[in-house]
């Protein structure tokens, strides 16, 4: 019926493709797609709402986020930087860099970075396996957020050591919701 | 279906700065795939069922210099960025692997400088 040109085709402008392509003989798609133009859960609220069935109930603590993957080894607040905006507009796409002074010699180097989030419906956003060959451990990335919450990174060196840090995001629109 | 199938083999590595063995150069990456978390809905109100990218890979001829487990918390077209210190090879290799199976699989070759003055 009508195709997906990129991937990157943002959803107000799919319903305008799809609107503009659809004619009277399709009356019966046309009636399904208009509600989804004024706010989306007026005509099939129940389906719409058990499609978004995601699980965002209680907030994790640092140690609800940490404490499984470190399991009793040293921890510090230290040597590991997250750099993303204070604030993030839409929480379908937040740049974030994790820069780090850790030493990456052939005995001593960063083995993972795990990047964890206190909200979203999946914890554990990315896992880095970095080594000697990597030089140093600077990361960037584009991350989804779920609402405002802290997102921690989580440094792991080859000698069983454990550096984080924590950043507060404050997010205005949520990923995992139609917002369109 | 098969346009979709076209689009997974999207992807672009970049690297930043001299090529010179032993030097640390920035390595950029960029594949289009939608990443769709399983929570979104098609214009039709149809759930999305989830599919992202498992796991990707970047090998330096057989050595393995990067290796990323993203989860549906990257962004749609995920983007990378890494440091490598640069070794004596040819070609870097990225593989990656999504929820239903779809492989794509990135080559780019690697021009070393080699008696390349540097610039002062």
């Amino acid at each position: 019926m009508f195709k997906l040109g990129t991937v990157n085709t943002s959803r107000r402008t799919l319903l305008a493709k799809l609107l503009s392509s659809l004619d009277l003989s399709l009356g019966i798609s046309l009636a399904r797609a208009l509600p989804l133009v004024g706010g989306g859960l007026s005509l099939f609220g129940a389906e719409s709402t058990l499609a978004q069935g995601m699980y965002s109930g209680t907030l994790r603590s640092l140690s609800d986020l940490v404490d499984p993957l470190i399991s009793g080894a040293p921890l510090s607040k230290s040597r590991v930087q997250i750099e993303m905006p204070l604030l993030a507009d839409n929480g379908n796409l937040v740049n974030l860099a994790i820069k780090s002074d850790l030493p990456m010699t052939q005995d001593d180097y960063v083995e993972k970075i795990y990047l964890l989030s206190q909200r979203n419906p999946v914890v554990q956003i990315a896992l880095f396996h970095l080594g000697p060959w990597s030089g140093d451990a600077n990361l960037n990335t584009r991350v989804r957020l779920a609402g405002s919450q802290f997102i921690v990174a989580l440094a792991q060196t080859s000698k069983g050591k454990f550096y984080y840090d924590k950043f507060d995001v404050i997010v205005t629109e949520s990923a995992c919701v139609d917002g369109s | 279906m098969r346009g979709w199938v076209l689009d997974m083999s999207i992807a672009r590595l970049q690297v930043l700065g001299d090529l010179r063995v032993g030097s640390v150069v920035r390595i950029r990456l960029l594949i289009q795939h939608s990443m769709d978390t399983g929570y979104l809905q098609n214009v039709l109100g149809q759930n999305i069922p989830r599919n992202v990218i498992k796991t990707i890979t970047c090998h330096a001829d057989q050595l393995e210099i990067f290796r990323v487990d993203p989860s549906s918390g990257i962004a749609a077209n995920p983007y990378f960025e890494f440091s490598w210190r640069v070794a004596p090879v040819r070609s870097i290799r990225t593989v990656w692997v999504d929820d239903i199976g779809v492989e794509g699989e990135l080559l780019t070759p690697i021009n070393l400088l080699i008696n390349v003055p540097t610039k002062s």
